[in-house]
């Protein structure tokens, strides 16, 4: 159960930011849903890099060299970069955001409606 | 093993009841400072997982940087009082994540997993403890030579979504 329950956990944190995107009518509130749902799947990567072998390891045990070792910390690699993309995402979404108050005077997603008429 | 169980238990009930708090509470402040702990807490599973690097930027990066930059739009856009409020997908809204997640459990729960306890012999456990001895070296390795390129995009990335927030927000 060690590796089952790393990766139970960052479902159920997945899917709550999901809960969190679908159901709320706050802008700013979606986004930190987005990145509950981001650190979720850093979770998830870091947690399989650390209990699961690939079929290169497993076929050589032996074998102790340095592309070995990376080879087990590639999902920490992965896990860097959902970082850096998350860094990237949540700089541009709240821009959005402000320019939205801006013209709107609300962050309110309903009233995101200029296309529904 | 009982310690590590132990911790393991406390951070993923903070974590997910602070994860609810972040979707759940009317007010979107105190929604923000959640979120801080919710970060916090998966740095703590880092730790657990011997990724100590990437715990460490995950402390800098998310319960720093990013919890900062959204306790600054909330500021900025100054409706903390009307708060989060819900909208009419209640249904659908909890309905699909319900079942993402239990068909997510079902299959975490009923894979095959190729796991690193499973290996044949003395030299797997060696590998694998000398893999997660050092990380921080191990990933300055992979990530100037193996995955340079990816490294240098993201830096490209970055820039252009600094480029792109700034062209948002200025005042025109």
């Amino acid at each position: 159960m060690d590796l089952e329950r790393f990766l139970i956990l960052s479902a159920v944190i997945f899917c709550i930011g999901l809960y969190g995107t679908m159901a709320r009518r706050n802008l700013i509130t979606i986004l930190m849903s987005l990145e509950l749902m981001f650190t979720a799947v850093t979770l998830a990567a870091v947690a399989m890099s650390r209990y699961v072998v690939s079929k290169q390891v497993l076929a050589d045990t032996a074998d102790t060299s340095e592309a070995a070792l990376q080879t087990l910390l590639t999902g920490q690699v992965f896990a860097l970069f959902i970082i850096v993309v998350a860094a990237a995402e949540i700089a541009l979404g709240l821009g959005i955001v402000i320019a939205f108050y801006r013209s709107r005077e609300t962050v309110d997603m309903s009233q995101a409606n200029i296309m529904s008429r | 093993m009982l310690f590590q169980d132990f911790i393991f238990w406390a951070l993923a009930v903070g974590g997910v009841a602070a994860a609810l708090g972040v979707v759940l509470l009317r007010d979107i402040f105190r929604a923000a400072l959640l979120l801080i702990v919710v970060f916090l807490t998966i740095a703590g599973h880092f730790f657990l997982l011997a990724a100590e690097f990437v715990g460490v930027v995950q402390v800098l990066i998310y319960a720093g940087a990013i919890s900062i930059l959204v306790i600054f739009a909330i500021m900025l856009t100054q409706n903390v009082q009307q708060g989060n409020l819900p909208n009419r997908l209640q249904i659908p809204a909890v309905l699909l994540p319900a079942l993402l997640l239990s068909a997510l459990i079902l299959v975490f729960v009923d894979t095959d997993w190729r796991l690193t306890e499973a290996l044949p012999n003395a030299v797997g456990v060696d590998i694998v403890n000398l893999a997660f001895e050092n990380t921080t070296f191990t990933l300055s390795k992979l990530l100037l030579e193996n995955y340079a390129l990816a490294f240098g995009a993201a830096g490209a990335l970055l820039l252009a979504s600094i480029i792109g927030a700034l062209s948002l927000v200025r005042d025109r």
